[in-house]
C-alpha cells in the first residue's frame, strides 16, 4: 500500500545545526501528520474511505455506470413479457420497479439526489453553525445561554417532529415560500434540513472554540493587543479546522438521513419526471413487502445503510484522528 | 531609587465558577486572589512564588489585563490600568508582555516560528522589514534565522520557551511577566533559559515579575521576592532577606523543600512538612488562610487574619507569630 | 431534598407555559387550523357566519395579539378539560389519544428495558479491556447500529420475518402489524407481546448503539480519573474498585444521557409505530398531521413537551442522588 508508506513516512529531523545546549532535537511528525496516520491506522475509516470513494465515482460517473435512463423501463411490456417488478436477471442487476424501471440504475440516480442533498446542507449547516457556535464559544455570555437552551430542548425532541412542523411553518409563510420555493422542491428540503441542522453542529464547534480559547497561545495573542476578529480567523479558525470537517462529515449524514425519513413519511422532494432519491426508493420499498418483492426491499436499504456506515466511519476516524483523546486513553 | 515600572495594590480577582449537572448549573466564588500589592522596580526584578494554585498566574494576568481584576490597582510607568480604554490599552501592551509557562501550548501549531514572532510587529502595526527583526530576535534569543520557517512541533521545550522570549520581545517591552518560565522544562535546559533572561535583563534594561512554584529558580534572578499561599501574600522581602531570615512558615516550609547544593548541609536539611492538602479557594479558611497547614497555629490565627507588616524582621510578613518562627523552627538552612 | 425538589417543581412550571406558548405558535403557523377546518368541512367553509364563529370559539385570531390571546383561549379549555374537538370528523381527542399514549408507554418501556441493559452491559464490557478485539467490536456494532435507520430495520424484518418467511415455511413467523390481529376483543397481554417483538427490536438497535458508548466511555473517564488511581494505589482490588467506585461514577452522566435521550427514543418509536402500523402516539402524530388536525396535535406536543421537562427534573433528582458531591441548595 503505497498511500499507507507515504503518510507514515517520518520526516527528517529539523537540521538544527545552530548549537542548541539546550534543545533536543526532535523527530515528532506534525500534527497534521500524525492525524493522517491516526486516520489510516483506524482500519474501518480507512476501508470507508476507499468504499465510499467509489460509491462517490460511480454516482458521478452516471452516464456510464447507469445501465438505463433515469425514467426508462428495461424493455417495452408486452401480453405475457411484463417488465414490472422483476426479480433481478441479466438486464436487471437489482430487479425492476413497479414501472418496470431497472433498480441498479435508479440507485445510482437516487444516491446523486440524496448525497447532493447531504452535501449543500452540511455545508450550510457547517457554514451556519461555526459562525454561531464560534461566536457563542468565544464570546460567552448570553449568546451562548440561548444556543444551549434552545439546542437543549430541540435535541429533546423527536427529530421527525422538528422537521414537520418546521416544514409546515416555513410551507405557511409567503416571504420564505418566495425564497425557499416549493415544499417539493430540492432546495426547499436543503434549505429546511439546513434549519434544523446547524444546532448540532454549532454545539460541535462551541466546545472546539471553548476549549482553544483557554490555551495559552489565544492569550499571547490577547496580549499582544489583536482583536476579537483576529483570534478568530488567525488562531481559533485555523485550529478548529480539523473539528470542522468532523461536523461536516457526520452533517452529511444527518443530511441524508433525515432526507430519507422526511421522503418516507411523505415529505420528500417531488418525484416528477423519474427523479428519485435513496428515501424515495426507500419509501416505494414499503409497498413491495406485503407482495414479497425482496429485491425493492433489500437493495435500496442495504445501500442506504452502507452509505451512511461509510460516512459514519470516515466521522469516526476523523474524530480520532483529530482529537486523540479517547485513544490516548486507550494507549 | 528608580520609579516602579508597576504598582499594584490590594488587586482582587474573584473568579465566579458555573458547573452544569444536567440542565442544573451551580454557581461558586473562586477566592483567586485577595488583597495583594505588590511593586515592581524598574530595571529589577521580583519573583512570585507559592504552590500552584495560589494566585501567581491570576496576579500576573490581572496586571496585564488580559483578565478583568474584580478590585484594586495596576499602574504601569504610572498609568492607572484599571478601567483603561480598550484602545489606550492596546497601545500600552507594546510596553508589557508576558512569557507563559507551558511552552508547547503558547504557541500557536498552525503559524510558523517566523509568523508567531511576527505576529506582535503586524497587530501593533510596527513600521520596517519585518523579516529582518525576526531573524533579529531569533539570535538575541539563541536560535538561528532559518529557524523562522518551521513549526512549533520540530522544536523542543526549551527552544519553543526561547520562541516565546523572542516574541513577547518584539517590541521592545520595558516589563515581561514571565510566568513559570522553565518549570516544564528538564532540570538541565533551565539553566540555560534563565541565563538568556538574565542577559537580556542587562542588555535591553528590562523590568520582570519572575512566577515560580519553588525558592529555588527565583533565588538568583531576583532582586525581591513576595510569596503566595492561597490568594494572599504572606511574606515579601529582598532576596537574600528572605533565604536567611524568613519569618513565615510557609516560607520555611518553602525553603526546606530546596535541596541544597552543599553535600553536608544537604545531609542536615530538616524538611518541614505540610500537612493535608491545599484548602479549597472556594472556601478559604477563616483567619490565617493558611492556619490548616501550620505546624504552629493556635486558637487566633482562625479568628483573626493576621495583616501583612513588619513585626520587627526587617520586612512584612503576615504571621502573628512571627518573631516566634525562628526560636520554634531553628534558624533557616540555608543562612 | 424536599426543597429541591419543590424548587424545582416551582421552576418547570414556568418552563412549562413558555414552552407549551412556543409550540401553540408553531403549531398554529404549521397546521393553519382554519384553513384545515374549511377543508374537512366544505360546507360550512361556504358560509362566512360560522366560519367567523369557529375563529370565535377557539380563538384562531390573526396576528401576534392574535396568537397571544388565542394562547389563553386554548389553555383556559385545555386546563378546564373543555379541549377543542379534531377538525377531522369533531370527535373529543382525549379518548383517543389516551389509548395511544397508553400503548405508545407499553412499547416504550419494553424498548427501555430491552436496551438500557444490554446496551449498558457491552459498554462495560468493552470500556473493561479498551483497545481490545471486543472494543472494536462493540465500537464498530454501535457504529452499524447507528447506521441503521429505523424505518430501514423495520421494512427488512417486516419483509422477512413476515412474507418471506411465510413464503418458506407456511406461515409468518412474527406478526408484522397491528397491536392484535383483526377483530380481537379485550386485553391479552402474551398475544400483545408477540405483536410489540419487531417494533421493540427496531427502537432498541439504535439505543443499544448509543448506550453503549455512552457507558463506554463514562466507565474509560472514571477509570482514568486520578482518583480512582489513588484507590487501585491504596491497594484495593480490580474487583472492588470497579463494582464499588468506577460503576457508581460512571452511571452518573448516564443517568443524564438517558433522560435526554428520551427523544430519540420517542422518534424511534414514531418511526417503528408508522411501519408497524401500532396504534400510539406515532401513528396519531402522522395521521392528526396529514389532516393539519391542531387540535389533536396541540395535547399530543403538550405531552411529549412536558415528558421532557419531566424526565429533565427526575435526571436532575437522579443525579444528585447518585453524587454525593452535589449539595442540594
Ligand atoms: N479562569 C478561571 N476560572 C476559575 N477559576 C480560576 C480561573 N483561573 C484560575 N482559577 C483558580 O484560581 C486559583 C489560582 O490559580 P492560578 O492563578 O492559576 O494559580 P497559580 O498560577 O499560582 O498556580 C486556582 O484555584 C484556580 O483554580
Ligand atoms: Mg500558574
Amino acid at each position: 500500500m503505497t498511500e499507507f508508506q507515504e503518510l507514515n513516512h517520518v520526516d527528517p529531523p529539523a537540521d538544527l545545526h545552530h548549537d542548541d545546549s539546550i534543545g533536543v532535537l526532535q523527530t515528532s511528525l506534525s500534527p497534521k501528520r500524525m492525524a493522517a496516520k491516526r486516520f489510516v491506522n483506524h482500519r474501518a475509516a480507512f476501508v470507508s474511505a476507499i468504499v465510499l470513494t467509489m460509491i462517490i465515482i460511480f454516482v458521478v460517473l452516471s452516464p456510464i455506470t447507469a445501465r438505463y435512463g433515469i425514467n426508462e423501463s428495461i424493455f417495452k411490456a408486452e401480453a405475457g413479457h411484463p417488465n414490472q417488478n422483476l426479480a433481478p436477471f441479466n438486464l436487471a442487476w437489482f430487479g425492476t420497479d413497479s414501472n418496470g424501471r431497472d433498480l441498479y440504475s435508479r440507485i445510482i440516480y437516487g444516491a446523486q439526489v440524496s448525497l447532493m442533498i447531504g452535501l449543500f446542507t452540511a455545508i450550510g449547516s457547517v457554514l451556519l453553525g461555526t459562525l454561531v457556535g464560534g461566536l457563542a464559544g468565544y464570546k460567552g455570555g448570553w449568546l451562548d445561554d440561548i444556543l444551549m437552551r434552545v439546542t437543549d430542548i430541540y435535541l429533546a425532541l423527536p427529530l421527525l417532529v422538528v422537521l414537520v412542523i418546521v416544514r409546515g411553518m416555513l410551507k405557511n409563510v409567503d416571504w420564505v415560500t418566495a425564497i425557499m420555493g416549493d415544499t417539493s422542491s430540492v432546495r426547499f428540503l436543503v434549505i429546511l434540513l439546513t434549519v434544523v441542522g446547524w444546532m448540532g453542529v454549532a454545539r460541535l464547534i462551541r466546545g472546539q472554540v471553548k476549549q482553544l480559547k483557554e490555551r495559552e497561545f489565544i492569550e499571547a495573542a490577547r496580549a499582544l493587543g489583536a482583536s476579537s476578529s483576529r483570534i478568530m480567523f488567525r488562531h481559533l479558525l485555523p485550529n478548529s479546522v480539523g473539528q470542522i470537517m468532523v461536523a461536516l462529515t457526520f452533517a452529511v449524514v444527518g443530511a441524508i438521513s433525515a432526507e430519507a425519513t422526511l421522503s418516507f413519511f411523505g415529505f420528500g422532494p417531488d418525484a416528477g419526471s423519474g427523479m428519485t432519491s435513496l428515501g424515495l426508493l426507500i419509501r416505494d420499498s414499503k409497498k413491495a413487502v406485503p407482495p414479497g418483492y425482496w429485491w425493492l426491499v433489500v437493495f435500496p436499504g442495504v445501500f442506504f445503510i452502507i452509505l451512511s456506515l461509510c460516512i459514519n466511519f470516515i466521522g469516526d476516524g476523523l474524530r480520532d484522528a483529530v482529537d486523540p483523546k479517547m485513544q490516548q486513553e486507550v494507549k | 531609587m528608580t520609579a516602579p515600572v508597576v504598582e499594584v495594590a490590594n488587586l482582587t480577582k474573584e473568579f465566579t465558577v458555573k458547573s452544569s449537572h444536567g440542565l442544573r448549573v451551580i454557581r461558586r466564588t473562586v477566592h483567586a486572589v485577595s488583597d495583594v500589592s505588590l511593586t515592581v522596580p524598574s530595571g529589577k526584578t521580583v519573583g512570585l512564588v507559592g504552590e500552584s494554585g495560589s494566585g501567581k498566574t491570576t496576579v500576573g494576568r490581572c496586571i496585564l489585563r488580559l483578565i478583568e481584576p474584580t478590585a484594586g490597582s495596576v499602574k504601569f510607568q504610572g498609568t492607572e490600568l484599571v478601567g483603561l480604554p480598550a484602545k489606550d490599552l492596546r497601545k500600552l501592551r507594546r510596553s508589557m508582555q508576558i512569557v507563559f509557562q507551558d511552552p508547547y501550548a503558547s504557541l500557536d501549531p498552525k503559524m510558523t516560528i517566523g509568523a508567531s514572532i511576527a505576529e506582535p510587529l503586524q497587530i501593533q502595526k510596527v513600521e520596517g522589514n519585518h523579516q529582518d527583526r525576526v531573524a533579529e530576535l531569533l539570535e538575541l534569543v539563541g536560535l538561528a534565522p532559518d529557524h523562522a520557517r518551521r513549526f512549533p512541533h520540530e522544536f523542543s521545550g526549551g527552544q519553543r520557551q526561547r520562541v516565546g522570549v523572542a516574541r513577547a520581545l518584539a517590541l521592545n517591552p520595558s516589563f515581561i511577566v514571565l510566568d513559570e518560565p522553565v518549570s516544564a522544562l528538564d532540570v538541565s535546559i533551565q539553566a540555560g533559559v534563565v541565563n538568556l533572561l538574565q542577559d537580556l535583563q542587562e542588555q535591553l534594561g528590562l523590568s520582570y515579575l519572575f512566577i515560580a512554584h519553588d525558592l529555588s529558580v527565583v533565588r538568583h534572578i531576583s532582586d525581591s521576592v513576595a510569596v503566595m499561599y492561597l490568594g494572599k501574600v504572606v511574606e515579601v522581602g529582598p532576596a537574600e532577606e528572605l533565604y536567611s531570615a524568613s519569618a513565615h512558615p510557609y516560607t520555611r516550609a518553602l525553603l526546606s523543600a530546596v535541596p541544597q547544593a552543599d553535600p553536608i548541609v544537604e545531609r542536615e536539611r530538616q524538611r518541614i512538612m505540610l500537612q493535608g492538602e491545599v484548602p479549597s479557594p472556594i472556601n478559604p479558611p477563616s483567619g490565617c488562610r493558611f492556619r490548616t497547614r501550620c505546624p504552629m497555629a493556635q486558637e487566633i490565627c482562625s479568628v483573626e487574619e493576621p495583616a501583612l507588616i513588619d513585626r520587627g524582621q526587617g520586612h512584612p510578613v503576615a504571621c502573628h507569630f512571627a518573631e516566634a518562627v525562628a526560636v520554634t523552627l531553628g534558624s533557616n538552612v540555608s543562612a | 431534598m424536599l426543597r429541591f425538589i419543590v424548587r424545582r417543581l416551582l421552576w418547570a412550571i414556568p418552563t412549562l407555559f413558555i414552552v407549551t406558548f412556543v409550540v401553540y405558535c408553531a403549531l398554529r403557523l404549521a397546521t393553519n387550523p382554519l384553513a384545515s377546518y374549511a377543508r374537512a368541512n366544505p360546507r360550512v367553509a361556504k358560509d362566512p357566519e360560522k366560519m367567523a364563529q369557529y375563529v370565535e370559539t377557539n380563538g384562531l385570531w390573526p396576528g401576534f395579539s392574535g396568537y397571544v390571546r388565542g394562547y389563553f383561549v386554548w389553555l383556559k379549555g385545555f386546563v378546564t378539560g373543555n379541549w377543542q374537538v379534531s377538525i377531522k370528523g369533531s370527535r373529543p381527542v382525549w379518548p383517543n389519544l389516551k389509548i395511544a399514549l397508553v400503548n405508545t408507554i407499553r412499547l416504550g418501556l419494553l424498548a427501555v428495558m430491552v436496551s438500557i441493559p444490554i446496551g449498558l452491559s457491552l459498554g462495560i464490557f468493552a470500556a473493561l479491556k479498551p483497545g481490545r478485539l471486543r472494543d472494536t467490536a462493540v465500537n464498530t456494532g454501535a457504529i452499524i447500529g447507528f447506521s441503521v435507520q429505523p424505518f430501514i430495520s423495520a421494512i427488512i424484518l417486516q419483509l422477512f420475518f413476515g412474507v418471506q418467511w411465510a413464503k418458506w415455511f407456511g406461515e409468518p413467523l412474527l406478526p408484522t402489524s397491528g397491536l392484535y390481529p383483526p377483530g380481537h376483543q379485550g386485553f391479552d397481554p402474551v398475544l400483545m407481546l408477540k405483536y410489540m417483538i419487531l417494533p421493540v427490536i427496531v427502537v432498541s438497535i439504535q439505543s443499544i448503539a448509543s448506550y453503549s458508548r455512552y457507558m463506554r466511555a463514562s466507565l474509560l473517564d472514571v477509570l482514568n480519573s486520578d482518583y480512582l488511581r489513588t484507590a487501585r494505589s491504596k491497594g484495593i482490588s480490580e474487583r472492588r474498585v470497579l463494582v464499588k467506585h468506577a460503576l457508581r461514577n460512571a452511571m452518573i452522566p448516564i443517568v443524564t444521557l438517558a433522560a435526554l435521550d428520551i427523544g430519540a427514543i420517542v422518534g424511534g418509536l414514531i418511526i417503528s409505530e408508522a411501519v408497524f402500523d401500532y396504534p400510539g402516539m406515532g401513528v396519531f402524530f402522522l395521521n392528526a398531521q396529514s389532516n393539519g388536525d391542531f387540535p389533536e396535535l396541540m395535547p399530543w406536543m403538550v405531552i411529549i413537551t412536558s415528558s421532557v421537562i419531566l424526565f429533565n427534573l427526575l435526571a436532575d433528582l437522579a443525579y444528585a442522588w447518585l453524587d454525593p458531591r452535589i449539595r442540594l441548595d
